[in-house]
């Protein structure tokens, strides 16, 4: 009898595991890998990078891009600007819709911003749009942006889902939840139809879509992965099509084995080691900072540890930036060996030699690719410096405590995604009063300068301004530019229509599936 | 058994030793040898690693460092366990109850739980773990010696001894506790892996040893990652760490059927 | 045995009441917050949220509002998933790291007392040495070695069996979690009821039963199995804090949406309210498995229970 009973308990379970989960075999289905959860769908609760790449399936700003990365009409079809540059008009088209029949209308637009910088919706992005002095809307179809100062990059930041529309109706009905599924309203290519937190978030084809006769793809499930082997495996194990990132570790073999599967391209992203400005032995030493960051053999470091094709950074601003020439330090022209030369100098000049070594804390975030740089780069300063490193390998949340609390940390990890395609999003956060400047880089020079870019209407000028203030900030040496990430992504040869670009931006939309053959 | 002990006692030696051994250093990377496969004309017996540094001299570092893992967590588990759940099964009643309820209170805390928090909370302080899964363990074992204490209470043995008026200390100590030595023996030989395992479960999750010290657990963590393009990183330290699992068990098996033996009447 | 259940079920108020403040205590201890970023976030903003949330009372207050929330059987609002609310998050993640953690265990218990049994049958026999080399490589390679090993020969190289968990067909999916996640189980109660059986088997009852005539297999049900099994009931909670721990790996590398890597990702992230919730819900789950442990062990041995 107990035999029958522990059979009848085992057939249950088993049966209880759900039946069949298969896709009617009509539909396209795109199967994509994130590494994290969006923190939420409500555009302006949501932050990761993860998040935006959700949400960009499932709304759409004004302005949007192309596979490639060029700006392309969104829900607005067109806009003028005025002569100087402070006034925008776009023009919606008639035929955006949401998900349920309605129009999208400038009102939303106008709804949206206002939402986001209410201070009660505690939205990350809250200051994403402070260029911004006024919306408008003039009629359904006609939205008026006005700007404090000339915003060059704006059209870039109109793409953003933290500007996307939103539906007051919706939000009045819904309240918190407007943004689960079932509830939740969308004006881009796909409307969200599930989301199994850590596990899967699957969206159907949103039929309203203004361009829904050029959407190939009927459905896109983003799934989940924290495990960057786990996302290598399912796409090895054909379960994944396009996958979010590809893991360090066997990147030479995946290289070979899937050649052109395998698609590596430059990326606004830079990795770099902030150095606590605010306590010694940092706070007021430039010598023995700029020494630290010449003794690091960037060229070494991307072809040996990271060998996944990073660019060395010598600069602040990545290149490829829109409308910028980054300025590198002084020494990028010479060898490592004269760099590590002119670096024992300043060592010594900064008061440390063999006998009387620098010793440091070097703190690091959880991560096989972090924990790999900072062991070679202990071992570069060790070698060329003689400097005495400690390693202190912390969680993300921990070291991010000890970076603002300025007290323990010396020299620590850290990196910077552009949020649109302009210098401005990566010099900006050096300026004294930005809460990301987390090395608390102090320069009213570095300021004055940055002051009188953002006054420029004419590109060229604000362009040579913000080179200057580049070139001022990296003569201090507030922190170590290591090198510019590239984005990584295996696309399955059954997808059609990726492109690379330097946002890292990827539309389900613009992909469709080969027909199998 | 001699043969468990011996190849114990000699990976403890060579991990003691073997370092001398070579002309690496553990910490040291070389840009120059990274992925290089085993081989003794670069002097790297157990190949390098994804930064070129000799695993030769980083496994035994990390024998080292997993053995006194497992030595401090069963040595507590050991003598707290063993001592709480003999008194608490042989007395009984009240006592009893209060003591086990105890143990119940500390079992309801999810201890992996716990030391997750306790690794993200605090300083990586390894000693702290090890101490934390020993106390940890003492739980099992003070339940497992009391539920075999209360059934070898009710033995015949054990009623002659009480009848003949031994007093309760000497029939815990001299009676009670040989008979608890085969389960003792056994599930020490249960800790010590489960202490490693646990230790290596903290290296998948991050949250290991620091660097550039590392342990069995932590090699083979990363070697996982490698196990295609440089299987020697996760073969080598895997292979040692199941050796001294597998080590410790059989050396407990054969002393559990040695008691039993010395046991029988 | 009635007023012993209840007894043990009002004991469990302190217990409770201790897990809550410490793992409270524990997880406000740890440096940084929930909303800390790299992109850090303008001052009014962060002060807007930490309102939200309560972030900005004094701990005290905070604790009496989440314990009177918890009386009110609310588990509060997630801080990661701000779409859901803890009781949602384990409402889904639990059924599943369930369905996972109890197929191990049938596995486990089935496959481990019939090899242990048998090898301790056959004790010093050319079987029991095999079955107990099996069960020592069980035990001595970690779930996060085998799980990655499985699905390189499995899932990649054979395509037999998925990779992973989301999309994947039915129940073929479960086949590789339950397998790495009962593997080591199998061993431990192999080994367990090997040891015990072989102490069972040398008793006087057993031999009274031999002499009687009795066939091994008779004597094995009837009299060797209950008492042998002693052991096993007593493994099965360090079992079940053994399956918590793999589940944690086994969702890890199969992205499985279960408890274990909500767990692990809130303690990442700094979800106060999700770790929380799952620590709690853990330890009363715990709570209660081992009562049912208990009485379980006064029925099977009698002289427990009259104690």
């Amino acid at each position: 009898m107990h035999r029958h009973l522990l059979l009848l308990l085992v057939l249950s379970v088993v049966s209880a595991c759900g039946g069949p989960d298969s896709a009617e075999p009509s539909l396209s289905v795109l199967n994509r890998g994130i590494s994290s959860d969006p923190e939420s769908l409500d555009a302006h609760k949501a932050r990761s990078l993860q998040a935006a790449d959700v949400l960009r399936d499932l709304g759409e700003g004004l302005v949007s891009f192309t596979a490639t990365g060029e700006l392309t009409p969104g829900a607005a079809a067109s806009w003028d600007v005025s002569e100087d540059g402070l006034t925008y008009t776009f023009h919606l088209r008639a035929d955006a819709k949401w998900s349920n029949g309605d129009a999208v209308t400038a009102d939303h637009f106008v709804f949206g911003v206002e939402r986001l910088v209410d201070p009660a919706t505690a939205a990350f992005y809250a200051q994403f749009v402070s260029e911004i002095s006024a919306l408008e809307a003039v009629d359904d179809q006609t939205l008026l942006i006005s700007l404090a100062r000339p915003t060059p990059y704006l059209l870039s930041l109109l793409t953003h889902p933290a500007t996307f529309p939103m539906h007051p109706g919706s939000i009045a009905e819904f309240g918190d939840s407007f943004a689960r599924p079932g509830n939740l309203l969308s004006n881009g290519a796909y409307v969200l139809t599930e989301w199994i937190p850590g596990s899967v978030i699957t969206m159907r084809r949103n039929e309203h879509y203004w361009n829904n006769a050029n959407t190939a793809i009927d459905e896109v499930r983003h799934h989940i992965m924290t495990q960057e082997m786990t996302e290598l495996s399912r796409y090895r194990a054909g379960e994944i099509d396009v996958t979010g990132s590809v893991p360090p570790d066997s990147f030479e073999q995946i290289k070979e084995e899937y050649g052109d599967q395998l698609h590596v391209s430059p990326y606004l992203n830079l990795y770099y080691y902030g150095y606590n400005l605010t306590k010694p032995p940092f706070k007021d030493s430039p010598e023995l900072r700029q020494a630290l960051s010449m003794a690091i053999d960037r060229e070494l470091l991307v072809e040996k540890v990271t060998g996944r094709g990073e660019t060395p950074a010598y600069s602040w601003v990545p290149p490829g930036t829109n409308n910028y020439e980054p300025t590198v330090f002084s020494y990028a022209p010479l060898n490592q060996e004269e760099r590590n030369q002119i670096a024992q100098s300043l060592y010594k000049e900064a008061g440390y030699s063999e006998e009387h070594p620098l010793q440091l804390e070097l703190r690091y975030n959880t991560s096989d690719t972090h924990r790999r740089i900072a062991l070679a780069i202990q071992s570069m300063w060790r070698d060329a410096l003689g400097v005495e490193v400690t390693l202190i390998n912390e969680e993300f949340q921990v070291l991010l405590a000890n970076i603002q609390g300025r007290e323990i940390t010396q020299v620590f990890r850290a990196s910077w995604v552009g949020d649109y395609n302009d210098a401005h999003t990566f010099l900006s956060i050096l300026q004294s009063d930005n809460a990301a400047n987390i090395p608390g880089y102090r320069s009213e020079k570095y300021d004055a300068l940055m002051q009188s870019a953002a006054e420029q209407v004419n590109l060229d000028r604000r362009r040579l301004y913000l080179e200057e203030a580049e070139r001022e900030m990296l003569a201090d040496h507030p922190a170590i530019p290591i090198y510019f990430y590239v984005s990584k992504h295996l696309v399955s040869p059954r997808v059609e229509g990726w492109g690379d670009n330097v946002l890292d931006y990827h539309y389900s939309h613009h992909l469709s599936i080969k027909a199998a053959e | 058994m001699k043969k468990s002990g011996g190849i114990l006692l000699f990976i403890l030696v060579l991990a003691i030793v073997g370092p001398w051994l070579s002309p690496h250093e553990y910490q040291d990377t070389n840009f120059g040898e990274i992925f290089n496969a085993p081989s003794f004309a670069g002097m790297h017996f157990f190949g390098t690693d994804d930064l070129g540094r000799d695993l030769f001299v980083r496994t035994m570092l990390g024998i080292r460092i997993t053995l006194l893992v497992a030595v401090v967590a069963s040595v507590v588990s050991l003598l707290i366990g063993v001592t709480y759940g003999a008194v608490a099964g042989y007395v009984g009643g009240r006592v009893d109850a209060v003591m086990m309820r105890f143990v119940d209170t500390l079992y309801a805390l999810p201890f992996i739980f716990f030391v997750i928090l306790l690794m993200v909370a605090f300083e990586r302080n390894f000693l702290l773990i090890f101490i934390a899964i020993g106390a940890i363990n003492w739980l099992d074992m003070a339940r497992i010696v009391r539920g075999q204490t209360l059934s070898l209470r009710e033995r015949e043995f054990v009623d002659a001894a009480r009848l003949t008026g031994v007093s309760t200390a000497r029939i815990i100590f001299r009676h009670i506790a040989p008979n608890l030595l085969g389960i003792v023996v056994v599930y020490v030989t249960l800790t010590i892996p489960q202490a490693i395992l646990v230790e290596s479960f903290l290296s998948f999750l991050g949250l290991g040893i620091q660097e550039p010290q590392t342990s069995l657990g932590s090699l083979v963590d990363g070697g996982v990652n490698q196990m295609e393009g440089a299987a020697w990183m996760l073969l080598i330290p895997a292979a040692l760490l199941a050796l001294i699992l597998m080590c410790c068990n059989f050396l407990g098996d054969a002393l559990r059927d040695f008691f039993d033996a010395r046991k029988a009447p | 045995m009635l007023r012993y259940t209840l007894h043990r079920l009002l004991g469990a108020i302190p217990t409770l009441l201790l897990v809550i403040v410490l793992a409270f205590l524990m997880v406000h201890a740890a440096p940084g917050g929930p909303f800390d970023a790299e992109r850090a976030l303008p001052p009014e903003v962060a002060a807007n949220i930490e309102a939200a949330y309560h972030l900005d009372e004094p701990l005290a207050k905070q604790l009496g509002r989440y314990v009177s929330g918890l009386l009110r059987g609310d588990l509060g609002p997630s801080f990661r998933y701000r779409d859901y609310t803890v009781a949602e998050l384990i409402g889904t993640g639990f059924p599943l790291s369930l369905k996972i953690g109890l197929l191990a265990i049938l596995l486990a218990l089935m496959v481990g007392i019939s090899s242990g049994t048998v090898a301790a049958l056959r004790q010093g026999s050319m079987l029991d040495r095999i079955v107990m080399s099996f069960a020592m490589t069980g035990i001595s390679i970690p779930v996060f070695v085998v799980a990655p090993v499985l699905v390189l020969l499995l899932a990649v190289k054979l395509q037999w069996l998925p990779a992973g968990w989301s999309g994947a067909p039915g129940a073929a999916k479960y086949i590789l979690p339950v397998i790495t996640l009962a593997l080591p189980q199998i061993a431990y109660i192999a080994r367990l009821t090997r040891a015990s059986m072989i102490d069972v088997l040398g008793r006087d009852f057993i031999r009274t039963a031999r002499a009687q005539g009795l066939g091994t297999k008779t004597i094995i049900r009837v009299h060797a199995l209950k008492p042998a099994m002693l052991p096993v009931l007593s493994y099965m909670g360090p079992a079940i804090a053994a399956i918590l721990t793999g589940s944690v790996v086994v969702e890890e590398v199969f992205g499985i949406p279960g408890l274990g890597q909500f767990f692990v990702r809130g303690a990442l992230n700094r979800d106060y309210t999700l770790v929380l919730g799952i620590v709690i819900f853990y330890a009363t789950l715990i709570i209660a498995l081992n009562l049912i442990v208990d009485i379980l062990y006064g029925v099977i041995d009698p002289r427990v229970r009259n104690e």
